[in-house]
C-alpha cells in the first residue's frame, strides 16, 4: 500500500497541553508521526505534524482534532499530504 | 521537514484567509443515447441517465472537500445541447414548445434530487442557422428558465469560422426581453456565445460539447483573492515583477484543481477533462478581479489603464496555470462579471466603469459582457446590438465572449439577485437606436483571420 501522510496545522494562543492532547489523540488512534514543527508566528503558537495515516480513517482523525482543537482553543486543520505536493512541487 | 512550515502556512493561508477554493466540479454528461420519438420516454430516460452517472458527484465531491481541506463550491453538471435531442420527438408537433420545457423540468428534477447547484446545456449552436430544434429550444427559453431553479442555457450565434448569425443575434435580444419579462432572474442562467467552448465548467454557458467523452469531470478554480493578497505585499515592483508573482500565484491555484480533478474523476470512475484555469470573483469582499486591477495602482477599476492592467493579469493567469495542468480548457483567463464582484458593483456605484470599458476590456480577458443589469425598459434591438458587438469581438479576435444581460429595474437603481450570483446597479445604455442595422438580418461573414487552412 503506498504510503498517506496528512499534515496536521495548529495555531493558536500558547498554553500548556496543547501538544500533550494532539500527540495522545494520535497515539491512541495509532498514527505514527513523521515530523514535529513548532514556531511562533505572529505570536501565535504555530505546530505542523506530518503523520503517516496510511490504512487509518482521515475524517476520523478530522472529528478527533476538531474536538481537540475546541477543547484547547486552537484551530487544527488535518489535510492530505497531496495538497502541499501539488501545490509546492513539481 | 519535506514542505518548509512557510509552503504549508501559505497553501493553509490561501484557503483559510485568502478565499481559495475550487470553484466548480462539473461531470458532463452525454444524452444522445436517451432520444425517443416520445417525448415523456426521453424525459425519462435523460433523468435516469443523469441521475445513474452522477449519483457520486455531491458525495465524492464532499470527501475530496474534507481529504484535502479545501471547499468545492458548486456541484455542476453540464449536459449535450438540449436542442440536437429534440427534432426526434417534437418536430412537426404543435406542443412543441411545451415538450421542450417539460425536459428543462426534467433537468430541473434530476438537478435537485442530486443536489447539484447548476445544470447546464438547455442549449443550441446556430451560428451559422437553425435546425428545427434549435428553433424549437430558444423559443422556449423564456418559460424554461422561468418555470425552473436551477438549469442554465445558452446559446452559441457566432465562430470565428463561420461569422455571427444575425437572425439569431436578433432573436436572442427577444428572447432576454421576454425572460426578463417574466422573471428578470431567468436572465441569469443565459448565455450568448461567439466560439462557445465545448468542455466549459462554468455557468451559465456549461454544456458537455460534440467531441467529448461520454461522461467526464471538468474543474474550474478560483482565487482572485490570493492574487490580491500577493499583490499588495509589492507596493515599489515594477510591471514585469507583478507578471512574474501572477504566474507563480496561478501555477499553485491551478494545481489545486488539477489534484481535484484527477482525484474526482477516479474516484468516480470517468475521464478527467480539463482545468478552466479562471479568476473567478465572488462578492465576498476581496475575492474580486477589480480589487487586483486596483491594487496595480488604478484608482478605480474602470478608469484610463484599466484594460492594459487586464491585459497583463489575464496573459500572467494563463502562462502560470499552463504548466501547473496537463489540459487547459473551458474559458481559461480573468472573470469581469459586473454583480458577481464587489469591486466592480463598487465602480459602477461610483461611475468609474460603464458598457463602454467594459466592452473594451472583454477584448482582452475570458468571457465577455457578463451580469450586467441594463434598465428593464431597454429595447430588445439595443440588447441584440449588445450581443452583436461582443460577437464581433469574439469572431475577430479568435476568443470566447458571451453576453449576459438582466434588463430589470431603472437607471442607478439597485437590484439583487442573491448568492453568488450578488447583485449591482442598473447601467445606463447609448440612448440612440440600433434597430435599423439588427433588424437587417442575414449572416455577418466569417473574418479574413478564419482562412488558416
Amino acid at each position: 500500500m503506498a504510503k498517506e501522510r496528512a499534515v496536521i496545522t495548529v495555531t493558536g494562543i500558547d498554553h500548556p497541553g496543547i501538544i500533550a492532547s494532539i500527540t495522545k489523540a494520535l497515539a491512541d488512534q495509532d498514527v505514527n508521526i513523521e515530523d514535529l514543527s513548532q514556531t511562533i508566528v505572529q505570536g501565535l503558537f504555530t505546530m505542523i505534524l506530518i503523520a503517516d495515516v496510511t490504512g487509518r480513517d482521515l475524517s476520523k482523525l478530522q472529528q478527533t482534532m476538531a474536538r481537540i482543537g475546541k477543547k484547547q482553543g486552537v484551530q487544527i486543520t488535518v489535510q492530505h499530504e497531496n495538497i502541499f505536493k501539488y501545490m509546492h512541487r513539481v | 521537514m519535506i514542505y518548509s512550515i512557510e509552503e504549508i502556512l501559505e497553501t493553509v493561508r490561501m484557503i483559510q484567509a485568502e478565499h481559495l477554493d475550487i470553484r466548480t466540479v462539473t461531470m458532463g454528461i452525454n444524452l444522445r443515447g436517451c432520444i425517443s420519438d416520445d417525448i415523456r420516454e426521453m424525459n425519462k430516460n435523460i433523468y435516469e441517465t443523469i441521475t445513474s452517472r452522477a449519483g457520486k458527484l455531491v458525495s465524492e465531491a464532499k470527501a475530496v472537500e474534507e481529504m484535502l481541506g479545501i471547499p468545492i463550491v458548486n456541484k455542476r453538471i453540464s449536459v449535450t445541447p438540449i436542442a440536437s435531442l429534440l427534432d426526434t420527438p417534437l418536430a412537426g408537433k404543435k406542443n412543441a414548445i411545451e415538450g421542450a420545457v417539460s425536459v428543462a423540468k426534467t433537468l430541473d428534477r434530476a438537478a435537485k434530487d442530486l443536489n447539484i447547484d447548476f445544470i447546464g446545456g438547455y442549449s443550441a449552436l446556430v451560428h451559422k442557422g437553425f435546425t428545427t430544434g434549435d428553433s424549437i429550444l430558444i423559443n422556449s427559453i423564456p418559460e424554461a428558465l422561468t418555470s425552473t431553479d436551477r438549469v442554465c442555457s445558452s446559446v452559441n450565434v457566432a465562430t470565428t469560422k463561420s461569422g455571427i448569425n444575425m437572425d439569431a443575434v436578433l432573436l436572442m435580444g427577444q428572447v432576454m426581453k421576454k425572460t426578463a419579462a417574466i422573471n428578470p432572474i431567468g436572465c441569469a442562467k443565459l448565455v450568448v456565445f461567439a466560439n462557445a467552448p465545448q468542455d466549459n465548467p462554468f455557468m451559465a454557458g456549461a454544456f458537455h460539447g460534440e467531441g467529448e467523452p461520454e461522461t467526464v469531470i471538468n474543474v474550474g478554480i478560483s482565487g482572485p483573492g490570493v492574487v490580491r493578497a500577493v499583490l499588495s505585499q509589492m507596493d515599489n515592483s515594477d510591471l514585469g515583477e507583478l507578471s512574474e508573482t501572477i504566474k507563480r500565484t496561478s501555477f499553485k491555484i491551478t494545481r489545486m484543481g488539477e489534484l481535484v480533478g484527477r482525484e474526482m474523476a477516479g474516484r468516480l470512475g470517468v475521464e478527467f477533462g480539463i482545468v478552466d484555469l479562471s479568476l473567478a470573483p465572488t462578492p465576498a469582499e476581496g475575492d474580486s478581479v477589480a480589487n487586483i486591477l486596483e491594487i496595480m495602482g488604478l484608482e478605480k477599476c474602470g478608469t484610463h489603464g484599466t484594460t492594459a492592467a487586464l491585459a497583463l493579469l489575464t496573459d500572467a493567469v494563463k502562462k502560470g496555470g499552463a504548466m501547473a495542468t496537463s489540459y487547459t480548457g473551458g474559458l481559461s483567463g480573468a472573470f469581469i462579471p459586473v454583480s458577481e464582484d464587489s469591486g466592480m458593483v463598487d465602480a459602477v456605484k461610483s461611475g468609474a466603469i460603464g458598457i463602454d470599458k467594459l466592452e473594451a476590456m472583454t477584448s482582452v480577458c475570458s468571457v465577455g459582457l457578463d451580469m450586467l443589469v441594463v434598465p428593464g425598459d431597454t429595447s430588445p434591438e439595443t440588447l441584440s446590438a449588445i450581443i452583436a458587438d461582443e460577437c464581433a469581438i469574439g469572431m475577430v479576435n479568435g476568443k470566447t465572449t458571451g453576453v449576459r444581460l438582466i434588463p430589470a429595474g431603472k437607471e442607478g437603481e439597485y437590484v439583487e439577485f442573491g448568492g453568488l450570483l450578488g447583485g449591482s446597479y442598473v447601467m445606463p445604455l447609448n440612448k440612440f437606436s440600433s434597430a435599423g442595422f439588427v433588424r437587417r438580418g442575414g449572416r455577418i461573414p466569417a473574418p479574413i483571420q478564419s482562412f488558416r487552412n
